[in-house]
């Protein structure tokens, strides 16, 4: 193994850096989507570095579980974006203000 | 030291999950989001973990890539393009970002991590399918039950309610 544990570790953290930034910055429904993917995707990077540097099975496991219910919570979250962009004709949250005080 | 793969693999995944973020169009923004899971997926290659990546690439850029390409393609045209942000709120975004990371690569640094290399095994793949239906069994039927009922609720968000069935007017 000609890498190291830290390696894998910092692009993990840039990839969650990425992601904080866009969904501090961006309204647009699908771009916050796109983020949050990337949060996830950087989550199991170190799931699957961790796992492999101690060796253990028990990561490559919960990484595998962490892709079943992020698909899943994609599909949910898809299907939320549709039902804004009817009732609003717009997919800027800004605009999504029902539940507002 | 990181060889010539990691480092290619790097530049990939985190420039175009920059890009993706940042291209004005979305769909142009959802195809560099498939060359970030794309990599990500070249990263569990690397760390021997190979069962892992193809389940992230059968999930991840066969179906939640092509999900969500599909959902910009019903979206107004005029939607799919950044409109022009605010350079404030881009600017504190940025600098969060920054102090972020920088915070948190210091601890990580400073900890013990930079000091742990192995040269043991991998752990084999069919441990995991082991795993999987003796220790983890309950979990396994947990998750399939809510990946269905996920499925229906999407299903029902996004169901029309404003169509006729023409069957049952008759």
């Amino acid at each position: 193994m000609s890498n190291e544990l830290i390696e894998f570790v910092i692009v993990s953290v840039a990839l969650l850096g990425i992601g904080i930034y866009g969904l501090a910055v961006k309204r647009n429904a699908i771009r916050m989507l796109f983020s949050i993917e990337i949060i996830i995707n950087a989550a199991n990077l170190n799931l699957v570095a961790f796992a492999r540097f101690l060796p253990h099975s028990g990561g490559q496991t919960l990484a595998l579980f962490s892709i079943a219910i992020a698909a899943a919570e994609v599909a949910v979250g898809l299907g939320l974006i549709i039902v804004a962009y009817r009732m609003y004709q717009n997919i800027d949250i800004a605009d999504f203000r029902s539940l507002k005080g | 030291m990181a060889d010539a793969a990691f480092l290619a693999l790097s530049v990939l995944t985190i420039g175009t999950a920059i890009a993706a973020l940042e291209f004005r169009s979305l769909v142009y923004g959802s195809i560099a989001l498939m060359g970030t899971l794309g990599g990500v997926a070249g990263f569990f290659l690397l760390l021997d973990s190979p069962f892992v990546a193809l389940f992230q690439i059968a999930v991840y850029v066969g179906s939640i890539a092509v999900l969500i390409l599909f959902t910009v393609m019903l979206v107004r045209r005029e939607l799919i393009f950044t409109k022009i942000e605010d350079p404030k709120r881009k600017w504190a975004g940025i600098g969060l970002m920054l102090i972020f990371m920088v915070g948190i690569g210091a601890i990580i640094l400073d900890s013990g991590l930079k000091s742990i290399t192995t040269d043991e095994p991998p752990v084999d793949f069919r441990d995991i399918g082991k795993d999987f239906l003796t220790y983890y069994w309950p979990a396994l039927i947990l998750m399939a039950l809510i990946l269905s009922s996920a499925v229906i609720g999407a299903l029902t968000l996004a169901r029309r309610e404003d169509t006729v069935n023409e069957q049952r007017a008759d």
